[in-house]
């Protein structure tokens, strides 16, 4: 299952926006294999979107080395990012939803953009919606689902292609608990067919539940990369 | 749960309207706005086309046609005249002339009627004697200096006026009108670009979310600059279209004012065959050439847009 080739490492990763912007990220060195999971830690302000951003591709890092998936992001030319896009499900803070399509057809996009035939499109958007629960609500616009109902569909559209790499920035944030225990089973069942799964979070006491190694962000630098058993600690450390 | 669980869900194409485009570039504006650009082109086009008529039908009435001034045509021609009248003498060796086709001496009364503008109703009671004009029809391009030295052997004083110099005025007037037919025709052809051009940018701005997460979701630039240019071409071919068929009634109604000058004709289909068949065949491209328009602005502003993003 591990493969370091096929996850992510970053080498002195630095990160501003703008060409005389302050360093969001600085020199941020660490790697995880595929099939891995970790918590990213750190409080707010920390850069712990940013991290997601460069991971999702969103932005190129302005020094250092990423690879994401095997691929050297630095040197990959721009048109065969798509397919490396494709391959990773994002869950984003604020669900960025296209409010203009039912919910069915937001979580059918990514698979519609990477031409899956429309049979197939219908029967694992059926499937996923089924699965967390919004089987009534398939053809309601975001607008009028609730904001844990809108989270269950940003969910439900990372997830559907099965992507290698699959990142959520405070997934449970609106979700109770027993809905963030059922995402987490979610994860952790993606992860354990081999997805990569970095989770961004304030909740500690998920984290507590889910014991798992930690990247933990302080002012746009790596502080801590623990392993598993130091996972309590890293978010107390996160939080201080 | 089971699928029969799941609500409905209508069938949808794939390349449906993902980006919300049908709200974000209206069907309301950019077709009225290229309707009326189409309207001015058809206008333009049939300004063209009619210049370009006109300057063959000048063509064919002028470039062969001569017209020879023989003062005092009643007066004894030269030796070479045989005893004819000088206008009679150059109309004989004129008939003889390799390329004339016809060379008519006009009447006293029609010289008469031509000069009424400048010398009154009754020439007659002038002084001056008029001179025998004749008009000459040749089969194709005749040397006016030759042709005059050898009329001057049986009529000296003959004048032999070329209407080739009037055909060519006749020709840059047509060849002008033809270059503004054709600006208008650019001009009609960059405004609308340019149209396109910020209606795409507009959507741009609309959809700048939409577009930012189908391009984090793995959209391809060819993709999103696709969904664009469909739109875009079928608004602009839509608004193109009305903008043609608009314009039909106001050809028919400018071909109803040229009737007096043409054969008479009815209303209608009559009306319709006085316009110049190059025009109605040039009709039907302009929507075309409108989509095509719609689709390539809108594929290079979209691709431009996008190729800031990583």
């Amino acid at each position: 299952m591990v493969d370091e080739d096929r996850g992510l490492a970053l080498q002195g990763v630095g990160l501003r926006y703008g060409l005389y912007g302050p360093a969001v990220l600085d020199d941020v060195s660490f790697s995880v294999p595929a099939g891995g999971f970790r918590w990213l830690l750190g409080a707010s302000g920390a850069g712990k979107t940013s991290l997601l951003r460069l991971l999702t591709l969103a932005v190129r890092p302005t020094s250092g080395a990423l690879r994401v998936l095997g691929a050297a992001i630095e040197s990959t030319r721009r048109a065969d990012l798509p397919p490396l896009r494709r391959r990773i499900g994002v869950v984003f803070q604020d669900f960025r939803l296209l409010p203009h399509l039912s919910a069915f057809d937001n979580v059918a996009l990514p698979l519609r953009l990477a031409g899956r035939p429309e049979g197939q499109v219908r029967a694992d958007a059926s499937e996923i919606l089924r699965w967390v629960g919004l089987t009534r609500r398939t053809d309601v616009h975001p607008a009028e689902l609730s904001g844990g109902e809108q989270q269950r569909v940003a969910i439900a559209r990372a997830v559907i292609g099965r992507p290698a790499l699959l990142l959520a920035d405070e997934p449970t944030g609106n979700l109770d608990d027993a809905q963030a225990e059922r995402l987490m089973q979610l994860l952790r069942e993606l992860n354990r067919l081999g997805t990569t799964v970095i989770v961004a979070t304030h909740n500690e006491s998920l984290v507590r539940r889910h014991p798992a190694a930690a990247l933990v962000l302080e002012e746009g630098r790596l502080v801590d990369a623990s392993d598993e058993a130091q996972a309590g600690e890293a978010q107390a450390v996160g939080h201080e | 749960m089971s699928d029969r669980d799941i609500a409905p869900v209508s069938l949808r194409p794939r390349n449906a309207d993902d980006l919300g485009l049908r709200r974000a570039l209206s069907d309301r504006l950019l077709p009225l706005l290229v309707a009326a650009m189409a309207f001015l082109a058809v206008l333009a086009l049939a300004g063209a086309v009619g210049a370009q008529g006109l300057a063959a039908h000048w063509r064919g009435d002028a470039s062969a046609m001569l017209t020879v001034q023989v003062p005092q045509p009643e007066a004894p021609g030269e030796a070479g005249a045989a005893g004819y009248g000088r206008a009679a003498a150059v109309q004989r060796l004129l008939a003889g002339e390799p390329g004339v086709i016809s060379a008519r001496l006009l009447t006293q009364a029609e010289v008469a009627g031509l000069l009424s503008p400048w010398l009154g109703q009754d020439t007659k009671a002038l002084a001056l004697a008029l001179p025998g004009v004749l008009e000459v029809h040749a089969a194709g391009a005749t040397v006016a200096s030759a042709l005059s030295a050898r009329l001057q052997t049986v009529a000296p004083g003959t004048l032999v006026e070329a209407n080739g110099v009037w055909f060519d005025r006749l020709a840059a007037l047509a060849g002008s009108l033809q270059a503004c037919a054709a600006l208008a025709l650019a001009l009609v052809t960059f405004v609308a670009t340019a149209v396109v051009a910020v209606a795409t940018r507009a959507g741009l701005a609309a959809r700048r979310d939409a577009i930012d997460i189908v391009h984090g979701l793995g959209a391809t630039d060819g993709m999103i600059a696709g969904r664009f240019s469909a739109r875009l071409t079928l608004l602009t071919f839509a608004g193109a279209a009305a903008g043609v068929v608009g314009a039909v009634p106001m050809l028919l109604a400018i071909a109803s004012l040229t009737a007096p000058f043409g054969a008479p004709t009815g209303p209608g289909i009559a009306l319709a065959a006085r316009l110049p068949p190059a025009l109605w065949a040039a009709l039907p491209t302009l929507p075309l050439a409108a989509g095509c328009i719609g689709w390539l602005t809108a594929q290079v502003t979209v691709r431009a847009w996008l190729a800031v993003l990583p």
